[in-house]
């Protein structure tokens, strides 16, 4: 591994509490994002974990410019990015994309799956109208749904096919980077695997890098080369996803792998008893 | 029937201005006068004249009534509907700007739009129609005379639009905030592609539903503002003006004042039905429910 595809550096977001009568003070800051930095090298998968409000969410944004970063810095292939603006962002918008939370919040619901998973190839002013659909198609057969679904509005899918096709959207501009941000955590349990082991496949098959994001640090573990550990808004402990989940050397990253559930009785009295992970 | 001023022109024996003031028509095989020489004009006589004065005549001038309702309801949808376009037109803009910049650029849309709220819409339109129709409008090359349409439309559109960005932009504030904008931006979309390509298409169904109305109160008001000599100028016909004129003969010939107010109500009334129906045919997820439905008759809705 050469060059990192995406390097974070003292990467601070804070968002001022303003109050007042006619004119808006500050009064405080919220420290969603502090002095975060972060390396991902090509075709690796970092695992971000931390509980709800930690600042996770914010960080994907800022790492993608979504966010104006308050400072610090943020470089993609090399190239400072923190700070252009949105139109200098545009070209690079195709390299490194996105995929959400909420399945259906993330589809806009008065547009067909066509155009949805079709817009980011015009946006890139990508091919003729018959072209074009063929490559949704393809992108739509990719993720697991049929190009017959082209004409189809996003909530006539179930949230596991919601998502599939904010995947399809992801991988139509052929990103570099994708960005998750808690792609599973609103589905069911049974489709998790699904959707975890899709992007799994397709990482392999496109070379994809992945920034993957979860409150689960079982489902982080799984997916993940490196784990980095969040706790209001700094990162706590950042290292190779076996060595963090066995040998935790932050006292949170070990309460957070203390509430993974674990489905064997037996197992969970001796974990609470040894105060230990047993093996897994 | 509500739809017959459209082809006015094809069935109307004569022109709407026509004074008959002299004439005299066969009724049933008896000849009689359309004015008598005491000014009393002709009460309907139905199908009794091929036709001819179908609703009497209007009065002192003998116009034909039916001739006159038919124009003057071209002139009434005419205004009701090219307003509505000038409302819904700067509402969308407006509201779509003020509602995803935010910030000053909505604030100055706001203020603006409160000025214009703060008046009583019929209060400004009287004040804006009595001193536009004396001294007509100029706006560099643009100019209108006095006795225009064009005057009525264009102040009937402007004092409505705050009624309707208003509501536009609160639904835009709500849209910006979700995700699928949030997945535009990170696509690369700008800031018209967002507006135009994400938010307008989830504004349609509130659109065409704040349009048909708009066009029942466009009606209203210029019914108003014709009655009170502020819209549409004479000789030419509205159904405002027709009450207006009626209300003269009001003892004599209640019928002059009761047809084009039915006409106005009805219309009105079938604008709010057709909004409301088409809001339940556009919404995609009601489609789901009309599908889920298959077999059985869409339920009738009751007009706002």
């Amino acid at each position: 591994m050469s060059e990192p595809l995406l390097e974070v550096e003292g990467l601070v977001m804070h968002f001022p509490v303003k109050r007042g009568l006619l004119v808006d003070r500050e009064v405080g800051r919220v420290r969603a994002v502090d002095d975060v930095s972060l390396t991902i090298g090509r075709g690796e998968t970092l695992g971000l974990v931390g509980e709800s409000g930690c600042g996770k969410s914010t960080l994907c944004r800022t790492v993608l410019q979504l966010l104006k970063p308050t400072s610090g810095s943020v470089r993609f292939e090399g190239r400072e990015i923190a700070g252009l603006s949105r139109r200098q962002m545009r070209p690079l918008r195709r390299e490194m994309q996105m995929i959400f939370q909420e399945p259906y919040a993330s589809l806009n619901p008065r547009k067909r799956v066509g155009q949805i998973v079709g817009d980011p190839l015009r946006l890139q002013g990508a091919g003729s109208g018959a072209e074009l659909r063929r490559r949704v198609g393809e992108l739509l057969e990719r993720v697991g749904l049929s190009p017959e679904h082209y004409e189809r509005y996003p909530h006539e899918f179930s949230g596991g096919q919601q998502q599939r096709i904010g995947i399809a959207r992801a991988l139509a501009p052929s990103p570099k980077l994708i960005v998750a941000d808690e792609p599973v955590s609103k589905l069911d349990v049974s489709i998790r695997a699904q959707i975890v082991n899709l992007l799994d496949d397709l990482q392999d098959e496109m070379g994809l890098t992945y920034l993957f994001v979860a409150h689960d640090i079982g489902v982080v573990r799984h997916v993940s080369d490196r784990i980095a550990v969040m706790h209001e808004g700094r990162i706590v402990e950042q290292g190779p996803a076996d060595r963090v989940c066995e040998h935790p050397a932050d006292p949170y990253t070990e309460s957070l792998l203390a509430a993974v559930p674990v489905p064997d009785p037996r197992q969970a009295r001796a974990r609470r008893a040894g105060g230990r992970r047993p093996g897994s | 029937m509500l739809a017959a001023p459209l082809w006015a022109s094809h069935v109307a024996h004569t022109g709407p201005d026509t004074t008959h003031t002299t004439e005299k028509i066969t009724v049933d095989g008896e000849r009689r006068e359309v004015v008598s020489p005491d000014g009393a004009s002709i009460g309907p006589v139905w199908f009794g004249a091929d036709g001819r004065f179908f609703l009497g005549a209007d009065g002192r001038l003998g116009r034909d009534e039916m001739v006159r309702l038919m124009y003057g309801g071209r002139t009434s949808l005419l205004i009701g509907v090219a307003a509505a376009l000038i409302t819904t037109f700067l509402a969308v803009v407006l509201g779509l700007l003020a509602g995803y910049h935010r910030g000053w650029t909505d604030s100055v849309i706001s203020r603006a739009m409160d000025i214009v709220w703060a008046f009583p819409v019929l209060l400004l339109g009287i004040a804006l129609g009595t001193a536009l129709a004396v001294g007509g409008l100029q706006i560099g090359p643009l100019s209108i005379s006095s006795g225009s349409i064009w005057i009525p439309i264009l102040i009937i559109g402007f004092v409505y639009t705050p009624y309707m960005a208003r509501p536009l932009r609160g639904e835009v504030l709500a849209l910006r905030e979700k995700e699928f904008v949030e997945a535009a931006v990170a696509q690369g979309a700008g800031p018209l592609r967002v507006m135009f390509g994400e938010l307008l298409p989830n504004l349609w169904s509130r659109i065409i539903v704040l349009f048909t109305l708009s066009i029942a109160n466009n009606m209203l008001l210029e019914s108003a503002l014709s009655f009170l000599g502020a819209g549409v100028q004479p000789p030419a016909s509205s159904w405002g003006a027709m009450i207006s004129t009626g209300t003269e003969l009001i003892y004599s010939a209640p019928l002059l004042t009761i047809i084009p107010g039915t006409m106005i109500v009805l219309t009105v009334l079938s604008l709010n039905v057709f909004g409301d129906g088409l809001r339940d045919a556009i919404d995609p997820r009601s489609r789901v429910r009309l599908e889920a439905h298959a077999g059985t008759f869409e339920p009738e809705r009751e007009g706002a």
